[in-house]
């Protein structure tokens, strides 16, 4: 670094950059919360689907599994469960849980009334129809 | 040590280790049930492991940037921490907050912690990394502006030097956009957005100005380099991280309901957030090689040289690795990102704490350095630890793009489990890196208890550029 650029410059282009990229980013933000409706599927975000979500995140699901590619790499991908599975299967691997199967991974068992696995596969419903650019590449996740 | 105040970033350091054993040894609990799927279960199932192995992480590289911000800041302005009380009462807050934090995680099954904690009151939990119950995560909020407000006055009655600036930065920044894990909005697209300006603008935002003043301010020390060029070079390398890193933001908008042009903006920027971490590097090298003294604490050299190329190898290369859009369609939640994520936190974070805490604590300990022995098996526990994590991050990849072909590219798709067990012998190979790695971690413990000659720490005149 030469002599000419002097770190009073260094400091100035930190903070205007800083700012700059920042002030940017809340631009990219409004206009990204501007245009969600179109792509979120909040209309289909029922009072069940909610009640869903308090299930799959108080069950800590993303200890393990991802949804929409996002937490744990030890079980499948469930945003589109939905659609892999259906809704009768869900509810009946989640009641069938552990398998108990030597060596291979296991699923707790969560106890959850009809109620509340009908309220987190409207979740899993809700999530299949986010439009996510056509992710995951097939139906495997 | 020139203020005795500094002392109190010693319980840190020492906290920090502890827990940094702790995490790697459920690393290697989650490891191995990758592999024997049962194993533990139901006692400690995966996503118990999981968490405990990613929060005791962050906790105790939080500890690490605290001790380090206690041991900087009051050197940096040339006067005694405001207040050591204060320091000392927040470290035992915030060991008993994460030690309740984890033992919840382990004894109670999460969704009676949930339940009693609050968290229908005000719902934050069940996301990755931000598992902690709303009562920990207030108490992360209090510590951090206790801490903040101490470390702040501090500066403030001294000299403020870029080094400390940039460093409180950082800190305030960390502690800023924490406040966004208390917002999870039912809707799954708004929560990932805004979850991600904690997660993103943490680990490539705020964290890396902390880093780069941690690397710097040891530079200062080990080097005897001036100061005006250090501290020129620090604002080149957070500008090139910021100016980058925020819209890099965007590589994570690809997939997540958010609109299309994400995927352009996000990889374009972070395509470049290796700059930055290269400069690290070169940096790094170059104040070493233009050291006006040679400064008898060897091992610190070897952790901040480390620190610059691990950091540019892991969140520079294997972030570069499937940061493009197009690419990232099929690596997207694969073991790719495993990977990665193993890499850029060792090379980055666990590494440049490492650094302050090599180069700090022989002087708390009343010397200059360690004694030659003890130097020599500290440097051997870097280079098995670092080894050892280029061989998990190499296997996870190698099983990352196993998993990617059969389950994405392939023709006929496999299911998620079906190719899991196809690359099992790349699981176990990264579980025996994993072993390596412990081992490298006790060597490191060892090397604190080796004796040996030593010259007090008041005979080597620090740097006063």
């Amino acid at each position: 670094m030469s002599g000419t650029f002097t770190k009073a410059m260094a400091r100035n282009i930190f903070y205007g950059g800083t700012v700059f990229f920042f002030l940017l980013f809340l631009g990219l933000t409004f206009d990204t919360m501007r245009v969600l409706p179109k792509t979120d599927n909040r209309h289909n975000l029922t009072p069940g689907a909610v009640a869903g979500k308090h299930i799959w995140e108080t069950r800590n699901c993303l200890g393990c599994h991802t949804l929409l590619g996002e937490g744990a790499y030890f079980a499948p991908e469930l945003g589109n469960v939905y659609e892999r599975r259906g809704p009768d299967f869900i509810k009946a691997w989640m009641k069938a849980m552990p398998t108990n199967a030597p060596g291979r991974r296991q699923m707790p068992q969560f106890h959850l009334t009809d109620q509340e696995l009908d309220d987190l596969v409207e979740f899993f419903r809700y999530t299949n129809g986010i439009d996510t650019q056509n992710w995951p590449p097939n139906i495997e996740g | 040590m020139k203020y005795k105040t500094q002392a109190v970033a010693m319980p840190y350091f020492i906290a920090a280790i502890a827990l940094f054993v702790g995490q790697i040894i459920f690393g290697m609990i989650m490891g191995l049930q990758y592999v024997v799927g049962d194993f533990l279960f139901p006692e400690i199932p995966f996503n118990v492991a999981r968490m405990v192995h990613t929060n005791l992480l962050i906790v105790w590289l939080l500890f690490g940037f605290m001790g380090a911000a206690y041991y900087l800041v009051p050197e940096e302005a040339e006067t005694e921490l405001y207040s050591p009380k204060l320091a000392l009462a927040l470290f035992w807050i915030f060991l008993a907050a994460g030690a309740l934090t984890i033992l919840g995680y382990l004894f109670v099954p999460y969704a009676t912690l949930a339940a009693a904690t609050g968290n229908d009151i005000l719902a934050t939990m069940g996301r990755e990394f931000l598992e902690q119950p709303l009562p920990t995560k207030i108490g992360i909020v209090v510590v951090a502006l206790a801490f903040l407000f101490n470390i702040t006055m501090t500066m403030l009655k001294g000299r403020k030097t870029v080094i400390s600036i940039v460093l409180l930065l950082g800190l305030w920044g960390l502690a800023i956009f924490f406040l966004f894990a208390f917002y999870n909005p039912s809707n799954l697209v708004k929560d990932k957005f805004y979850w991600w300006w904690v997660v993103h603008l943490w680990v490539e935002g705020v964290w890396e100005l902390i880093m780069a003043a941690l690397l710097a301010f040891v530079l200062i020390k080990v080097t005897g380099v001036d100061r005006e060029v250090i501290e020129k070079w620090l604002y080149v390398i957070i500008t090139l991280a910021l100016v980058t890193g925020i819209i890099g933001t965007g590589h994570h908008y690809f997939w997540i309901g958010t609109p299309a042009y994400w995927q352009w903006l996000g990889s374009i920027f972070s395509a470049l957030e290796p700059i930055p971490f290269f400069a690290m590097t070169v940096f790094a090298f170059n104040m070493v090689n233009r050291r006006r003294r040679e400064h008898p604490n060897k091992a610190a050299v070897l952790w901040a040289l480390g620190t610059g190329v691990m950091a540019f190898l892991g969140a520079g290369v294997w972030g570069f690795l499937h940061t493009l859009a197009p690419v990232n369609y099929f690596t997207h939640g694969s073991q790719i990102t495993a990977a990665h994520g193993h890499m850029a936190f060792y090379g980055a974070y666990v590494m440049v704490v490492i650094t302050i805490i090599s180069y700090a604590m022989p002087i708390m300990r009343g010397r200059a350095a360690n004694s030659e022995r003890a130097q020599v098996v500290e440097m051997w526990s870097f280079w098995i630890m670092t080894i050892s994590m280029v061989f998990i991050t190499l296997f996870l990849t190698a099983a990352g793009i196993l998993q990617v072909w059969l389950q994405r590219v392939a023709d006929t798709p496999m299911p998620f489990m079906m190719a899991q067990d196809q690359v099992q012998l790349f699981y176990w190979m990264r579980q025996w890196a994993g072993v390596t790695f412990f081992i490298g971690l006790v060597t490191y413990l060892v090397s604190f208890f080796i004796k040996g000659e030593t010259k007090p720490a008041m005979e080597y005149k620090p740097a006063t550029a």
